[in-house]
């Protein structure tokens, strides 16, 4: 992935933005040591990486102002970071950039049942909003799967999702909500506790937009009352095909279970030698799960199993307790890591229309074959956000390139069949470059308006999201004017 | 009254312009402003219907009523219960689902299943410069780029006309029931439905009628689902007073929806966002001669004597939009943006539509 070079008239002005800095900043904001910055080198996406100028860890809305603003001023810029676990490149920085981590900013600010809402500081991690509504039974409903690390500031940037959103539906669904500060360092309030926005939906562009916008440094959440129980259930096929049919089909009938995931041959291989879950082999799994009072699980249970039953399952588990639950659970839960164990891999995320579902899984395994690549499939087929994960050696010359070759074949492909690039990871610089196979060129230029609105000298996050290309003459444009 | 048949004729229509123009669905809003009156009803039909994958691509101009007997077919409808104004407006007519996505008019489902917005997943529209421009797409889990889908949804047609939306359909309930709260004051009935609504029992709808001092609280479902909610919610509201079941719970919501209690009613009509629990404050102070809640109270609609600006009232953060008053009013239909919001927006409508043709100053 070529990212755009270093500016060197900013380089030349690091000692005084940092003089700067230090007038607005404690001592122990801001990260100057080339060393230490290294620690945000990059994000989860591990094999790029680039040291930012300076890294700041903010601790009050005012404070992300005052770095906005002397940034702004200096036509320096800003690469926004929540906990640095986009897969997709969100947060990496260029040499000339500041990165401006929100971690440190973890408060809870009001918690309030009556209306089912809390407010947040966005440094806090995914799965603690959870943890501190616990004790009266409620959740945060948006589960991505590094919810024990991932900050609402990168949900948010991302419009992340995860295995339940079938039912609950992904972050924007469940932001009421943010305090946004803009490049120049004004501070603005969309949405709140009431649940309507007014005037235009701001809040629904900011939140999917990828830390180009402006930064999130609080955010009103939709918290919900835990269901009384839930209950797994373990449904095996002899084909792929067959398995789309029964999703389809579950569906169609008007269960609508909170979550279901569909595992490959290739998945469940690795994950049975990993976490010897005692899974059957077969070709393909599915993990369904319902929700509700213990006989309302049984009834929506004994619906799926007889829809299930219709396709000739090699195998229907039912759950008996909750350490049968776990175990159904387990297998899929560690695939990211079996695959680790295995070899380094790239995890994709392209979306497709259900139907589209067999014929999409043959025709990844055909190109794995074309590449000479080990390609493993674990998704959410509910809403057919497909997981391809693929194996490579990050060792060996050239199989790096080769992988994400492949990644491209498949997101075109999700593409081609009515699909989109990227249903949760977001486009980062992952995927930027394949955004002209999705939109047109007018489509991005209409979303550039946008950017162009919000800031104006493009300095936020500008490397990102949409093709180099397509960006250059705003980016450029702007440093020439400094 | 330009009524074209094609994408590709709206987009000549808009980048021909001359002057506004008045961008309208169905016409069930009785909107007013300045302009040559563009109907987007020759845009009609139905694109794309897979009850497997739950989606739906229609054109803008179909009827909602076409929508919803097709969804019927296959036991799927729209979740969120887009509301229909003619009977509170005493407007003709006939809502199309380009007007409902527009407008983002979701009914009481909204509190929650969401709003029209959160079921839209990809528009396709023509900009102010007559452009044919897509965003989103058809699957439910979508990333890619910026939203532009939602910020479609609730712009008034003031960014661009809606030529082709794609939805997620859920499927439609078994059964429904509806438990009534009788004798009960606002504050008490307010407190009521945050319980309802906080309680697992899966709350599709949650109501107060100060008028008959009643709340509503509907279940939806399986048929043994809903009748052991219905059991546990009965146990757990019996504190706030005496609890029924309501019979014609489908009829009831309409009404409830559709704001039937107004109908033929004098005076303008206000629909007012809040805080749910800030109703309890914010209705006294108002003045109005009738009030209804719905969204656990996040919803207040108000009819207000005519003339009255109801936000110089209001003491509670939210906003209010002027849904029907009498011919030239000063009052703005809109909330008032802050002003750092206000600029943004006016900076997004210059981007889109340059000349500002498109039902120029209805939302600011």
């Amino acid at each position: 992935m070529e990212m755009p070079s270093p500016n060197v008239a900013i380089l030349a002005r690091k000692d005084e933005l940092l003089r700067q800095l230090q007038r607005v900043l404690p001592a122990d904001a801001i990260i100057s040591d080339v060393a230490e910055t290294r620690a945000y080198e990059c994000d989860a996406l591990t094999a790029y990486k680039c040291p930012p100028m300076l890294a700041v860890l903010p601790r009050s809305t005012q404070e992300v102002a005052e770095v906005l603003r002397i940034c702004h001023a200096m036509g320096v810029p800003v690469v926004p970071r929540g906990a640095g676990t986009s897969l997709a490149g969100g947060a990496l920085p260029t040499a000339d950039c500041v990165i401006l981590g929100v971690a440190r900013m973890n408060e809870v600010l009001e918690t309030d049942y009556d209306n089912r809402i809390i407010r947040v500081q966005s440094g806090r991690t995914n799965l603690s909003v959870s943890g501190a509504v616990e004790e009266e039974d409620f959740f945060y409903a948006p589960d991505p799967s590094s919810q024990l690390a991932c900050a609402i500031a990168g949900n948010i940037a991302m419009n992340s999702g995860g295995a339940h959103c079938l039912k609950y539906g992904v972050t924007t669904n469940n932001l009421l909500g943010v305090t946004l500060v803009m490049m120049d360092g004004t501070v603005v309030e969309i949405g709140g506790a009431h649940l309507d926005a007014g005037g235009l939906d701001l809040l629904g562009v900011i939140c999917g937009s990828e830390g180009q916008l402006g930064v999130v440094t609080e955010a009103t959440l939709r918290i919900l009352r835990k269901p009384e129980g839930a209950r797994p259930v373990l449904i095996a096929f002899d084909s792929n095909e067959v398995a789309g049919a029964c999703v389809s089909d579950i569906i169609k009938a008007g269960v609508l279970p909170v979550a279901i995931e569909f595992m490959d041959r290739p998945c469940i291989e690795a994950c049975e030698a990993f976490a010897k879950a005692g899974y059957p082999m077969c070709e393909a799994l599915l993990i369904v799960e319902v929700e509700g009072s213990e006989a309302e699980i049984t009834h929506q249970l004994g619906l799926i199993t007889e829809i299930a039953r219709r396709h000739n399952p090699v195998e229907l588990r039912e759950a008996g307790d909750a350490d049968e639950a776990a175990r159904i659970w387990l297998g899929r839960k560690s695939a990211f890591g079996a695959m680790g164990q295995i070899n380094d891999y790239m995890c994709l995320d392209g979306t497709i229309p259900v139907s589209a579902l067999p014929q999409v899984l043959r025709r990844i395994e055909e190109m794995s074959a074309e590449f000479g690549l080990k390609v493993a499939n674990v998704f959410h087929a509910g809403d057919g956000n497909m997981h391809p994960l693929i194996l490579f050696d990050a060792n060996k010359p050239g199989d790096l390139e080769l992988c994400e070759a492949l990644g491209a074949e498949i997101l075109k492909l999700c593409v081609e069949v009515g699909g989109c690039l990227t249903g949760e990871h977001g486009v980062g610089i992952e995927k930027r470059d394949l955004m002209l196979h999705q939109y047109e060129a007018a489509d991005i230029e209409a979303q550039l308006w946008v950017k162009d609105v919000f800031d104006p000298k493009w300095l936020l996050n500008p490397a990102k999201v949409f093709p180099l290309s397509s960006t250059e003459s705003r980016r450029t444009v702007c440093l020439a004017a400094e | 009254m330009m009524t074209p048949q094609s994408e590709a004729e709206l987009a000549d229509i808009i980048a021909g312009a001359n002057g506004p123009l008045c961008i309208e669905g169905g016409g069930t809003r009785g909107i007013e402003v300045p302009g040559e009156r563009l109907r987007t009803g020759g845009l009609s039909g139905v694109t794309l219907y897979e009850p497997g994958a739950l989606t739906l691509v229609v054109q803008a101009g179909t009827p909602v009523a076409e929508i919803e007997a097709l969804l019927a077919t296959e036991n799927q409808r729209l979740a969120f219960e887009p509301v229909d104004f003619r009977s509170s407006l005493g407007t003709g007519g006939e809502p199309t689902i380009g007007g409902v996505v527009a407008t983002n008019a979701s009914g009481p489902r909204r509190i929650q299943g969401g709003a029209a917005r959160d079921f839209l997943l990809g528009v396709r529209f023509v900009n102010g410069r007559g452009e044919v421009l897509r965003n989103g797409g058809r699957v439910m889990k979508n990333v890619t780029g910026y939203d532009l889908v939602k910020l479609m949804a609730g712009s008034h047609g003031t960014l661009g006309v809606l030529t082709e939306v794609a939805l997620k359909v859920l499927p439609r309930s078994e059964t429904e029931a509806t438990l009534a709260v009788e004798e009960i004051d606002l504050a008490a009935g307010i407190a009521c439905l945050s319980a309802a609504l906080g309680s697992p029992f899966d709350v599709t709808g949650a109501a107060y009628d100060p008028n008959a001092q009643r709340a509503y609280v509907r279940l939806e479902g399986f048929e043994a689902s809903v009748a052991y909610r219905a059991k546990a919610l009965r146990e757990q509201l019996g504190r706030y007073g005496a609890v029924t079941e309501v019979s014609g719970s489908g009829e009831l919501w309409r009404g409830l929806r559709d704001l039937h209690d107004f109908a033929g009613l004098e005076g303008d009509i206000w629909r007012v966002s809040v805080k749910p629990t800030d109703a309890v404050e914010l209705i006294p102070t108002l003045g109005a001669t009738r009030c209804l809640c719905d969204w656990g109270g996040g919803l207040v609609w108000a009819l207000m004597p005519e003339g009255v600006d109801l936000r110089q009232r209001m003491t509670v953060p939210g906003h209010a939009t002027l849904i029907r008053s009498v011919a030239g009013t000063s009052v703005p239909r809109h909330h008032p943006e802050s002003a750092p919001l206000a600029a943004i927006s006016a900076g997004l409508r210059r981007q889109f539509d340059p000349r500002h043709i498109l039902n120029t100053g209805l939302m600011g």
